[in-house]
């Protein structure tokens, strides 16, 4: 048994303790946003925050998340798709599959809110998330616009 | 049926099963629409006005594609040109797919579902035109007839129809229904492009926003009610076979339903959830018969290749002239020997599949390039005839060619649905299975022998390939006296379809074909991606040994080859090939010519003293012939750097003992951000003919940079990938 914070709500779930957090956010509690690529913690497809932190959840098993900490997924990013990343994956048309974005996304608005006006470089740090259709030109575009409209960051 | 529409909200109707609520979370999911067994597309309460066209009372306008999008923006390209011909309203555009199993009903009314080797829009780009194009007149007609006026005094703009003379207007919802009662109409005349509005425009993308919300459902977020989840093992070593297997050993694990044989090489758990399937699979003892091929290793492999190179049995693709003569003749020789290896698709989501199979009825969902061949598989593999089977398309996590020929996941799942009747089982393969059984990248070598004359001119060249065939592995029975014409992509005679640009008096171009038992596979870009690696850096290393620009080298020999030349002149010319560049920054250059498209690439790299490598700009022009959406091209471009670079700089899938070695991510090395480089895409669409985007730039990826390592550094990259060579200063 697992008490969870997802979103902002507090969730029992029955599970092993084993069960990588991703796996519990999408077959116990039914949020499929967050997506398996590589169960290794490679690809970053299953990124959601940990306390704000963009974190792998594929290889993090449930039992090392506590009550306390908070968790959110893509679909408690925003209430309606308004946080200025997704506003800004949307504006240049970012998604080409799109399986993968949603990690892409959650690891975007993690890197904006610790580092507001992120260079290239810390971009190319940061964002290590695998896309195989090749969106990266755009990615880098849209969290460039974020960071020059101000809306993301601390304080 | 299954929508996408800039619509955020989700399709729901009586005719839909709400999927995605867990009873812990309900409130916090998404509702969508899946099809389920026996459906018939949105024309019950509103007909449709012909096969391409659904226009609804208030406007909307549904748009029936065929291909699938797996991420190439084929569903937006399509409904553009359907759109245009219809003039209607882009605002009201939705999409929507038939499902193969209503097309085979329909004397396969939307023609050809499959969406590989860049055709989505070239093949299908009349057809679909002359439904919308039809469609408009109808709603014309049907107006005209309400008005007793001639269709001839009428127009049709942003689905309003309107009639001059008597300033009456009516719009396309209120004579849809009355329209789709007329007969549709046999001579169709299409617009010039050079009219078009919608067509042709850097439109957004018709599906973008349920994938930056979570909202949008792949395959493996597909949930039915009493669905169990499977797990999957086929024996490693292609070819083997499960020797024995310890099912008792799981069966007490948490969830395990069944433990099922799949043919006699795999095995599959089934559970409650796919966490529980795969648990169990990882503890389940198998103990497999390997066989003969577990004594292949990539060595000998490219031994056995090596030969090849030499083999006095050779199938010829393109022949002018005598070229071994001008070879013996020569001034000088050069000669050299590239190298290409396995690689993996690698698609972001593993291959999935979910079965429901009864004994008279078996539906399959999936991920798929092509609908047809998987309605195919899935009767082939439940044993009964297709009109008891149907298959429901779900947008791709990745296609690149990988789920579009063969559809061994859905044998898979309809064998293990089999075995538990009546119960949705969700197959979905771990990353580990998926890179141990793909349909690898063909594995070739080329010996290329140039012949130059005093003065540096080329005057003869035999390129001898020796290797895979692809069509050997999949359509074999397309295999023609030994003959894969596929093999010689971008080396053919002049023609519309993957031509050489070059005029070489002299030309030998043959394939000793050499068959590992890894099971090749249409690879994005397929065999051009090689094919223009060894001959374009090879161009380079002659006009190097002519003491020639490698621009002004090429183009000596394209004179005859102008859409090949105006695509290497555009490139040169965005690239300022004449220009000097900052100290440390080399370029090359190459061109080549597939899936109907001319394109051209210049890299601009560095490389440190301590062999690092840095792609500072890329730029790229491709002729498409028509440019259907732009902005969608630049995508694709850039997109295809990023595959064709990953496989440049890290793809390789190496054999050991009969199997593959490589089995996720951190082995199997994939291009970053962090080594992206800045794409400038140069569109130069000539017109007169229609071309493929999402595959042919990927072809000049390689090439480019190579042929500019070598400016930068004096050493040639002849075997892919650029990760097993050191680039340090010797």
């Amino acid at each position: 048994m697992a008490k969870l914070n997802i979103n902002g709500r507090m969730l029992d779930v029955a599970v092993d303790g084993d069960t990588p957090l991703l796996w519990v956010i999408r077959e116990q509690i039914g949020l499929t946003g967050t997506k398996y690529g590589c169960g290794v913690a490679q690809c970053g497809a299953c990124t959601v925050h940990v306390d704000g932190v963009a974190t792998r959840s594929c290889a993090l098993p449930v039992s090392a998340v506590s009550a306390e900490q908070k968790i959110v997924t893509i679909e408690g990013l925003s209430p309606d798709g308004s946080h200025p990343v997704q506003k800004a994956w949307i504006a240049h048309d970012v998604p080409q599959c799109g399986y993968c974005q949603s990690g892409m996304i959650m690891a975007a608005a993690a890197l904006l809110q610790a580092n507001p006006k992120p260079s290239e470089a810390d971009i190319a740090n940061e964002m290590t998330n695998i896309c195989r259709c090749g969106t990266y030109t755009r990615v880098k575009a849209a969290i460039l616009d974020v960071a020059a409209s101000g809306t993301l960051g601390r304080g | 049926m299954i929508s996408a529409s800039a619509d955020t909200s989700p399709t729901l109707s009586r005719r839909t099963l709400l999927a995605g609520s867990a009873a812990a979370a309900g409130a916090f999911s998404f509702g969508f629409a899946i099809p389920v067994a026996g459906e018939a597309m949105a024309q019950e309460a509103v007909k449709e006005i012909n096969a391409w066209v659904v226009v609804h009372p208030d406007d909307k306008v549904v748009i029936r594609i065929a291909r699938s999008e797996m991420g190439q923006g084929t569903l937006t390209g399509l409904a553009q040109l359907v759109a245009e011909e219809l003039n209607c309203d882009w605002a009201k555009v939705t999409t929507e797919y038939p499902t193969p199993g209503q097309s085979v009903a329909r004397n396969r009314v939307w023609g050809n579902f499959s969406t590989g080797g860049s055709r989505g829009i070239r093949e299908s780009q009349d057809y679909v035109r002359k439904g919308g194009a039809a469609a408009r007149m109808m709603l014309i007609q049907a107006a005209a007839s309400q008005w007793n006026v001639p269709a001839a005094e009428c127009s049709a703009e942003k689905s309003v129809i309107t009639h001059k003379a008597s300033g009456r207007s009516l719009r396309y919802g209120q004579v849809a229904e009355a329209a789709s009662k007329l007969e549709v109409p046999k001579d169709v005349p299409l617009k010039d492009p050079k009219d078009w509005t919608i067509a042709g425009k850097p439109l957004k993308r018709l599906d973008t926003v349920d994938k930056t919300n979570g909202a949008k459902i792949y395959g493996t977020d597909l949930k039915m009610p009493g669905m169990l989840n499977a797990a999957i093992r086929d024996c490693p070593v292609f070819g083997g076979k499960v020797k024995s297997c310890d099912a008792a050993k799981i069966k007490a694990m948490p969830g395990v339903t069944h433990v099922v044989p799949v043919g006699e090489t795999a095995v599959a758990v089934v559970a409650e959830t796919w966490w529980q399937a795969k648990t169990a699979l990882d503890a389940l003892p198998i103990e497999w018969d390997n066989g003969e091929n577990a004594k292949v290793s990539s060595e000998s492999i490219a031994a056995w290749l090596k030969e090849g190179l030499d083999a006095p049995e050779a199938v010829i693709g393109n022949q002018v002239g005598d070229a071994k003569a001008a070879i013996a003749n020569a001034a000088r020789v050069i000669e050299s020997v590239y190298s290409y290896p396995f690689q993996n698709h690698a698609t972001m989501e593993p291959m999935n599949a979910t079965a429901r199979y009864t004994p008279e009825r078996c539906e399959v969902w999936t991920p798929t390039q092509n609908g047809e061949a998987a309605l195919a598989a899935a009767s082939e593999a439940s044993g009964l005839p297709i009109a008891k089977c149907e298959a429901y398309k779900i947008d791709l996590g990745g296609g690149f060619g990988r789920r579009g020929a063969v559809h061994d996941w859905v044998r898979q799942v309809v064998v293990i649905a089999k075995q538990i009747p009546g119960i949705p089982i969700k197959l979905v393969w771990s990353r580990e299975e998926d890179m141990l059984h793909g349909r690898y990248h063909p594995v070739t070598q080329c010996k290329l022998t140039g012949a130059l004359d005093k003065d540096g001119n080329l005057t003869g060249l035999h390129m001898r390939i020796s290797g895979q065939s692809i069509v050997a592995g999949i359509f074999p029975q397309n295999i023609q006296n030994g003959r894969d014409p596929a093999v010689f992509q971008g080396l053919n005679p002049p023609g519309p379809e993957a031509s050489i640009g070059y005029g070489i008096p002299n030309l030998l171009i043959d394939h000793a074909m050499r068959n590992p038992h890894v099971p090749p596979g249409f690879w994005r870009g397929v065999n051009l991606n090689q094919n223009t690696i060894y001959l374009e850096c090879f161009m380079d290393e002659l006009a190097h040994a002519a003491g020639k620009d490698p621009l002004e080298f090429r183009r000596a020999l394209m004179k005859d080859h102008p859409k090949h030349l105006a695509v290497l002149n555009a490139v040169a010319k965005k690239a300022e090939w004449d220009k000097a560049l900052p100290a440390g920054v080399y370029r090359g250059i190459c061109q080549t010519m597939g899936f109907g498209s001319y394109v051209a690439a210049v890299a601009e790299v560095s490389v440190s003293a301590d062999g690092k490598l840095k792609i500072h700009r890329i730029v790229a022009a491709t002729d498409p012939g028509h440019a259907v959406n732009p902005a969608q091209i630049e995508r694709q471009v850039e997109g295809s750097f990023v595959y064709g670079l990953s496989a440049a700089l890290h793809g390789e899938c190496t054999v050991k003992d009969g199997r593959m070695v490589e089995e996720n991510f951190d082995t199997y090395t994939v291009l970053r951000l962090d080594e992206m480089p800045a794409v400038e895409t140069v569109i130069v669409p000539s017109g007169g003919f229609w071309g493929g985007v999402g595959e042919p730039t990927i072809a000049v990826a390689a090439p480019a940079v190579f042929n500019a390592i070598f400016a930068a550094t004096g050493k040639r990259v002849r075997s892919v990938p650029l990760k097993n060579m050191d680039l340090r200063k010797a």
